[in-house]
């Protein structure tokens, strides 16, 4: 009962199996590729889902994994092949570097540092489009950073879940 | 287990070497797709594999908004059938009166030993969703490669020119609007007969006609149409209605903008038209092609327009 209290860092979780890691990754890709109406005030769901394994399973969700995934994202939205892909490197790796940090804070303190790192991925994004020519398409694009930032409480609750309940049918018979 | 050395020293390369490796490997990525062109295999072979996945992602929201259409109210359904009614027979008459005058323009034009037009045929295409690209403005419509999509094909609603198809997919296709920065679209003022090159305006919504002389003809409510001089697009489809008309003495052209007459957001179903090709062949050193090829040019990936002529 006493790791209910503790802060969000130390509280031991049970580990993550590979197959939820795939799961959440579908699962935000496929949010991604609803047709939305307006695309720019939609939470890069791919972006924050992998920021989330960076963060949490900096060993078992990397730079490779991240730059699949870019491709991927860049494929089925028709964009610039490898425009997602870069961003989502540099999203993995400063998420990777900042992850022992990131953890020590409160959920609503991680989602500050999240949302420095989605607007940082998106703004790598801008960078590549304006290269290869393209208009700046209006500051609304820091909506969607900020929103998916917005939303990484909820995922840091929803990570929470699954060990509160694989451990309580133990608990009576411990010792 | 405690003899194996800890886990640092196993995990591969250092965090900025890998760092290194995958961004040139983008960066590569990159320039293969937007300056060669080399990496639409690898695009292609992609979208058909996670193509289920945008069907699984798509079928909810399909299946939900045909329900709500399932539970449409008798009234409503009623009056948009009597409308329809009405716009069938207007549209109706209007198709014979043009079949009457496109029968009389062939007779002229074969009098006057011009080459005949040829008919075009068209697919209708639902608009399946906005392009999720928020540098570019795109639809994706629900028509492909295997319903005989052409990548370069002119796509039109009831009110007008809309876009063009730009590149295509098995099941569906993007169409660039005319809106996109990079397209362009050959134009013609219904009034007098001038000709010029409408550019997309990007963010704005609207067209800009380059490339005219601050003393053009041209004012502000005329209507311009396909010139159908590129050969792509078919001659007379409503373009736009120009908007503004900006002269400065500093300036050797006007600036022009152009309110477009179709819209996205007007209806969900559009037509792809097909190439109106032409029986004359494209002379060697043509002036009037030269914006527009000078356009392509400088975009690289506006190759289709250049393969439609």
């Amino acid at each position: 009962m006493q790791l209910a209290e503790l802060p969000a860092g130390e509280r031991i979780l049970a580990p993550v199996r590979p197959a939820t890691i795939a799961a959440s990754f579908a699962a935000a890709l496929a949010l991604a590729f609803l047709p939305w109406r307006n695309v720019l005030l939609v939470p890069d769901f791919v972006a924050l889902a992998l920021a989330f394994w960076c963060v949490h399973e900096p060993r078992r969700v990397g730079l490779a994994t991240a730059w699949a995934l870019g491709v991927v994202v860049d494929v089925g939205n028709g964009v610039l092949l490898g425009q997602h892909a870069l961003a989502y490197a540099l999203l993995a790796f400063g998420a990777i570097q900042l992850s022992r940090r990131i953890l020590w804070f409160g959920l609503w303190g991680q989602a500050l540092h999240v949302a420095v790192l989605l607007v940082l991925a998106q703004a790598v994004a801008l960078a590549v489009r304006i290269a290869a020519g393209a208009d700046f398409p209006g500051w609304t694009i820091l909506v969607g950073p900020i929103i998916g930032a917005a939303l990484w409480p909820a995922l840091g609750a929803l990570r929470l879940i699954p060990p509160r309940r694989a451990s309580e049918p133990e608990a009576p018979r411990a010792l | 287990m405690e003899h194996s050395p800890p886990p640092f020293f196993k995990r591969g390369p250092a965090p900025l070497v890998r760092l290194a490796f995958f961004a040139s490997l983008s960066l590569a990525l990159l320039v293969l797709d937007a300056r060669f062109r080399y990496a639409e295999g690898l695009r292609s072979a992609l979208a058909l594999a996670i193509h289920p996945l945008q069907i699984a992602a798509t079928a909810p929201v399909e299946l939900a908004l045909r329900a709500a259409g399932y539970f449409a109210d008798q009234a409503r359904l009623r009056e948009e059938n009597a409308r329809l009614q009405a716009r069938l027979v207007e549209a109706s008459v209007a198709a014979q009166r043009a079949e009457a005058f496109a029968a009389e323009l062939a007779e002229l034009r074969r009098l006057a030993g011009a080459a005949e037009r040829l008919p075009v045929e068209a697919t209708a295409a639902e608009i399946l969703y906005h392009g999720r690209d928020p540098y570019a403005r795109k639809v994706v419509i629900g028509r492909g490669a295997r319903d005989g999509v052409k990548p370069g094909a002119p796509v039109v609603n009831e009110s007008g020119v809309l876009g063009q198809v730009t590149r295509v997919h098995a099941l569906a296709a993007e169409v660039t609007l005319l809106t996109d920065k990079d397209q362009a679209i050959p134009v013609q003022v219904v009034r007098n007969g001038l000709r010029a090159v409408a550019f997309g305006a990007g963010a704005s919504g609207l067209l800009e006609l380059r490339f005219l002389a601050a003393n053009a003809e041209i004012q502000a409510g005329d209507r311009l149409v396909t010139s159908g001089l590129d050969g792509t697009y078919p001659a007379g489809l409503a373009v736009a209605t120009v908007a503004r008309v900006e002269r400065d003495a500093a300036d050797a052209f006007a600036r022009i903008l152009c309110q477009p007459a179709a819209s996205v957001d007007a209806g969900r179903y559009v037509l792809v038209l097909g190439h109106e090709t032409r029986l004359a062949p494209y002379p060697e050193d043509d002036a009037a092609g030269a914006p527009e090829r000078r356009g392509a040019k400088k975009k690289p990936r506006r190759r289709e327009s250049d393969a439609a002529r």
